[in-house]
């Protein structure tokens, strides 16, 4: 009983990260300028870390978690980068 | 000792955070973080940061935990901000405030801590005028965001200062 | 659902609940990005989906595991850590840009450089 309660509850979840990350990603698809698409990204990013957050719960797997810590650190520093772009023209000054 | 680790508590950080990373205490891995977090340290004076010294961790504590009550708070009035029927769209707009902080440290910190909070968008910070651009989402509270920024700034100055 | 089973009742309920209201957060800050108007508005909806659904799903898995005992529970930790520290950054830099490129633009519903301006490319 308590495992189905789990298990469903876990879909669930599951299911409300994956409406999440579609919504960020309408949002990076639809613009309508290149700010607002470089937050969808970072929006993208920090849902897909949740999303494996909830597998990593459901499958006990201690991969999931290093890829949640990677993803994380991964997605800061793109995200750094787009935004330095976007206000100078390039990357490095 | 301070001629070995001219910026004690970044090592100690650097230290803890190897250990997390590896998820051992094993003495391989206590050696390899003992040498990045000595190594790294003389790095940092290289880099010049601005130092400031931490006083009163008491305070620092009820700092911390006035902060964690204003974004919960403010975590369940932009949740219901979002959600409101589409006839009556949020009143947002930007807003300045006069912040008189010289510290660096703590000019970031109120940085951090007002992006940190959903209902506060941290924009601009002019030096010479030293005045704050805030976007809001919620500009009808403007007296109680410019009442609770000052507040803050208060509490770094009385922590950082 | 071999370890799930394992659970306590208590340790279940609150697993859950932790994990479905950090869930919701993520959805509601998500559905924000989709719904406001303009982009200073939308740029306070994902701090909602990082404060708050980040720290409750790492809080729900830290709970599930230290209770189950199967590994250490430090990672979670350092998710929130990063996250919690990180994003601010972000959207800060991110802001300073959208104001920055609006001011280029010359649009009016975004508020001059104050005065006296400074020389432009110099900040």
């Amino acid at each position: 009983m308590t495992a189905l309660a789990i298990v469903w509850s876990i879909l669930l979840a599951q299911v409300m990260l994956a409406l999440a990350m579609a919504f960020a990603l309408y949002r990076i698809i639809k613009g309508p300028r290149a700010q607002d698409r470089i937050l969808g990204l970072d929006t993208l990013y920090i849902n897909a870390m949740l999303m494996l957050l909830a597998f990593g719960i459901r499958t006990a797997n201690t991969i999931y978690f290093e890829t949640a810590l990677i993803i994380a650190l991964i997605g800061f520093a793109s995200s750094i980068a787009f935004a330095k772009f976007l206000m100078r023209g390039e990357v490095i000054e | 000792m301070r001629a070995w680790y001219p910026y004690p508590l970044f090592s100690i950080a650097l230290f803890l955070m190897w250990l997390l990373l590896n998820q051992s205490v094993a003495p391989g891995s206590i050696v390899l973080s003992l040498f990045l977090s000595t190594l790294l340290g003389w790095v940092m004076v290289k880099l010049q940061p601005s130092q400031s010294r931490l006083r009163r961790l008491g305070l620092m504590a009820g700092f911390a935990l006035a902060v964690a009550a204003d974004i919960i708070r403010s975590n369940v009035a932009v949740a219901r901000i979002i959600l409101r029927p589409r006839g009556k769209p949020a009143n947002t707009g930007f807003m300045t405030v006069d912040v008189d902080l010289e510290n660096e440290n703590a000019l970031a910190l109120l940085a951090c801590i007002l992006t940190a909070t959903p209902g506060t968008a941290w924009l601009e910070y002019d030096r010479r005028q030293k005045s704050l651009l805030l976007h809001v989402l919620d500009i009808d509270n403007e007296d109680l965001w410019r009442r609770t920024v000052k507040r803050y700034e208060a509490g770094l100055k009385e922590i950082l200062e | 659902m071999n370890h799930l089973t394992d659970l306590p009742p208590w340790a279940a309920i609150l697993v859950c609940g932790l994990l479905l209201l950090g869930a919701a957060m993520t959805l509601i800050g998500s559905l924000g990005l989709l719904r406001l108007p303009s982009f200073y508005d939308r740029l306070h909806a994902p701090t909602i989906a990082t404060s708050g659904g980040t720290i409750l799903i790492c809080l729900a898995s830290m709970l599930c595991f230290a209770v189950l005992q199967s590994r250490w529970i430090f990672h979670e930790l350092l998710i929130i850590f990063f996250v919690t520290v990180t994003t601010p950054v972000t959207l800060m830099l991110l802001g300073q840009a959208a104001l920055y490129r609006d001011r280029v633009k010359e649009r009016s519903d975004v508020p001059r450089k104050p005065k006296p301006a400074a020389e432009p490319g110099s900040e």
